[in-house]
């Protein structure tokens, strides 16, 4: 088995699989967004040498840029964390042919070393070398520096992983990674440990003496080993076979009884939302949507921008909404043909989900009321976007959810399955998004605050009002790809 | 009954399923066999509208399948594992599909109890999710599923497959029950040609997609099945 059959199979699967068409418009929508990362971040390369000079001009450039690494590096650990996914590769199948283990796992792991998340840094880090030789630095010890960036970029690299299956054995998936960057970075600003120091004087002695540089290269070493006795154990058939007797806790959910003919559904929908590994993290996931925005109306610069106000309400109010109205009805893939078959009412099996988000959307906003205390327009602005969400954006996903042509295999065990997570999922939501937020933003801009969330609102109430009729259309549309969708849930990639 | 008509079904160009004229009565159990890509599973599909016919239709009491869903409430199957709610316990998964067929859980229980030497003590009570049962055992929570709500139709694909030899002979007995006492059509698909003439009144043999037997069951069944499979059919 030689490197070339790992990446034909791979390629097959890729040109193969049901969902082609629709991943070749996001494969381009993403190979966009991949070039305009690589401009910004060639643009930072290319003129960071003078940039740190007007930052800090009684410091040398690169000692100033080294102070900051210490951030870079946690930074992208968390991004890393929710945007980078382990390369996957269906292993069942090779397991009982003369493929030695070792073998497979290898070429995983190196894949994942030529990742984009890797290759990025590099447009930054390359043409800042070269800055910086021209400027007249000694050339072995810049090549030396850039290394050790190098060496950095692909120790986070393997980081990631060792973290990101640690979590998924867990059900808190994301809290360790968390708590990881949030304690190092508290450690870190109350000076109890100076992280960025220690960093610092690490790059700088690698620049001093370059033969430093093999300390973080046998680092890399040693997670590469972790990863790989990792991966190892696991590609057992019998981690997949093994009969895991999961604790059944029945309960009745009587209280599903009050929503009438549409109970039976609802009930499956959370039965569907508790048992299930991927279904469960993105409940988890919850938490982060509702704190959001921690993360802007601190900081005064934002309060004042209030077409911000209807992005974050969006965001806050509909992070349920949107990350599981988006894989409707992909979540029921896995037994669609039987539901098809099956006395029910479409209409009444979308209701389900319809009612599920929209009780999200007023959870999720009543949770989020204490962000008053950043000001009253905030509180009335994220209602204005509740109202929008509950009227608008539930429609546009339901209607959505009718071209959705991936199976989700909710069955599948963490380890390999990434399907339907990743950069792709958060694309999908920008329209959702940036829809409202321009809409307010320009009332807001030519009318006023009043009128912007007076628009979002009666948007939303035209939806609710129209509801009914929106329904059967949407009904509509997913009887007419009812054969479309049953045959692409039956294939298996 | 069930009457299929100049049915069809094509992909991309390439037949895979001509049926020109097939009625099936009320009451009839009803066995269909043939080698793989024969068209078995394509023509129950069609059954269950989960495929559009290319040509023609089939009507199930008088309802075209693919043009009204009013053949869903008297009309029930199991295909395969897809059938299956992964995640649910097998209870939970009758009273769902109970639930679907306008019955309440007493009901669900009362028609599940009669089906406890068939589960073998390996279905109920067990506090597992169906997800985690063996093949076989999931097999056995989905034909039974089947039997829920008492249909008019039931339709079997492979039932007899994974099915260890006790759950054989009790399969045997209940789709027996079902077309001599109780008056529902059964249809039923398998590769074993000895389950279908101890179950069928009737079998069906397809070829390529085409009907090329019609046999009402007697004892020299079994052997002209036998004779036309090994190819050494006297014509």
């Amino acid at each position: 088995m030689k490197l070339k059959h790992f990446l034909n199979l791979e390629w097959k699967q890729f040109f193969r699989s049901a969902s082609f068409g629709k991943s070749i418009a996001i494969n381009i929508l993403m190979a966009f967004l991949a070039l305009y990362f690589i401009g910004i971040f060639l643009f930072i390369g290319i003129f960071l040498y003078k940039i740190l000079g007007k930052v800090n001009p009684d410091q040398d450039a690169l000692t100033t840029l080294n102070s900051f690494l210490f951030f870079y590096i946690l930074f992208d650990v968390a991004i890393r964390f929710f945007f980078q996914k382990l390369p996957v590769m269906s292993v069942k199948p090779l397991l009982p042919l003369p493929v030695k283990r070792s073998k497979v796992v290898n070429y995983v792991l190196r894949k994942s070393a030529f990742s984009f998340f890797n290759i990025l840094p590099l447009f930054a880090f390359i043409p800042f070398s070269i800055t910086l030789i021209v400027n007249d630095y000694p050339v072995i010890s810049v090549l030396a520096w850039l290394l050790a960036a190098i060496v950095v970029v692909q120790i986070i690299n393997f980081l990631n992983f060792i973290l990101e299956s640690f979590s998924s054995e867990r059900e808190l998936s994301f809290l360790p990674v968390i708590v990881l960057v949030g304690s190092l970075f508290a450690l870190n600003y109350f000076n109890v440990i100076s992280f960025s120091d220690l960093i610092a004087q690490g790059f700088t002695a690698i620049y001093d003496n370059p033969i430093f540089v093999l300390i973080p290269i046998a680092v890399l070493v040693g997670l590469y080993v972790v990863n790989f006795k990792q991966l190892k154990s696991k590609l057992y058939l019998d981690s997949s076979l093994k009969t895991k007797v999961a604790v059944v806790n029945a309960s009745n959910m009587e209280w599903t009884k009050r929503f009438g003919d549409i109970a039976p559904f609802m009930q499956l929908d959370l039965k569907l939302i508790w048992r299930n590994k991927r279904t469960k993290s993105m409940t988890m996931l919850l938490a982060i949507g509702l704190l959001y925005g921690l993360f802007f109306y601190p900081q005064p610069l934002y309060r004042d921008m209030e077409f911000m106000f209807a992005f974050i309400g969006v965001f806050s109010t509909g992070f349920f909404l949107i990350n599981f109205g988006q894989f409707i009805p992909a979540w029921d893939s896995g037994y669609y043909k039987m539901l098809m078959s099956q006395n029910i009412k479409y209409e009444q099996y979308l209701r389900s989900k319809f009612v599920l988000m929209i009780m999200s959307v007023v959870i999720l906003f009543v949770l989020g009321i204490p962000y008053v205390y950043f000001g009253w327009k905030i509180l009335i602005a994220h209602f204005a976007t509740a109202i929008y969400n509950i009227g608008v954006n539930s429609h546009v996903i339901l209607y959505g959810g009718s071209f959705n042509r991936k199976k989700i295999d909710l069955d599948k065990k963490a380890a390999f399955n990434y399907q339907g997570t990743g950069a792709v999922q958060w694309i999908i939501g920008i329209p959702l998004m940036i829809l409202p937020m321009a809409l307010f933003g320009l009332t807001n801009w030519l009318v006023g605050f009043e009128a912007a969330v007076g628009l979002l609102i009666a948007l939303g109430v035209l939806g609710i009002v129209l509801h009914k009729k929106l329904m059967t259309l949407i009904t509509q549309k997913y009887l007419d790809s009812k054969y479309k969708m049953i045959d692409a849930f039956s294939q298996d990639s | 009954m069930i009457h299929t008509k100049d049915l069809s079904k094509a992909y991309s160009g390439k037949r895979v399923l001509k049926i020109d004229e097939l009625g099936i009565p009320k009451g009839q159990s009803f066995g269909l066999v043939g080698n793989n890509g024969a068209g078995k599973t394509t023509y129950f599909s069609l059954l269950l509208d989960l495929i559009k016919p290319t040509t023609g239709n089939i009507t199930n009491n008088s309802v075209v399948v693919d043009q009204s869903e009013d053949w869903k409430p008297f009309t029930s199957a199991f295909i395969d594992e897809s059938f299956l709610i992964g995640y649910l316990t097998p209870e939970e998964y009758f009273y769902f599909i109970g639930e679907l067929r306008g019955e309440n859980k007493a009901d669900v229980d009362s028609l599940v109890a009669q089906f406890e030497d068939f589960f073998h003590g390996e279905i109920l009570g067990q506090k597992k999710y169906l997800r985690d049962l063996s093949k076989g055992n999931q097999k056995k929570a989905g034909i039974v599923a089947a039997l829920i709500g008492s249909p008019d139709v039931i339709i079997l694909d492979e039932p007899f497959a994974n099915l260890d030899p006790t759950t054989q002979i009790r399969l045997k007995g209940i789709i027996k029950d079902l077309a001599e006492k109780q008056g529902v059509t059964v249809l039923v698909s398998s590769h074993d040609l000895m389950h279908v003439t101890d179950v069928c009144e009737r079998i069906v043999v397809l070829e390529k997609g085409e009907v090329v037997k019609d046999l009402e069951t007697n004892e020299a069944t079994l052997k002209e099945l036998e004779a036309h499979f090994s190819g050494s059919e006297q014509v």
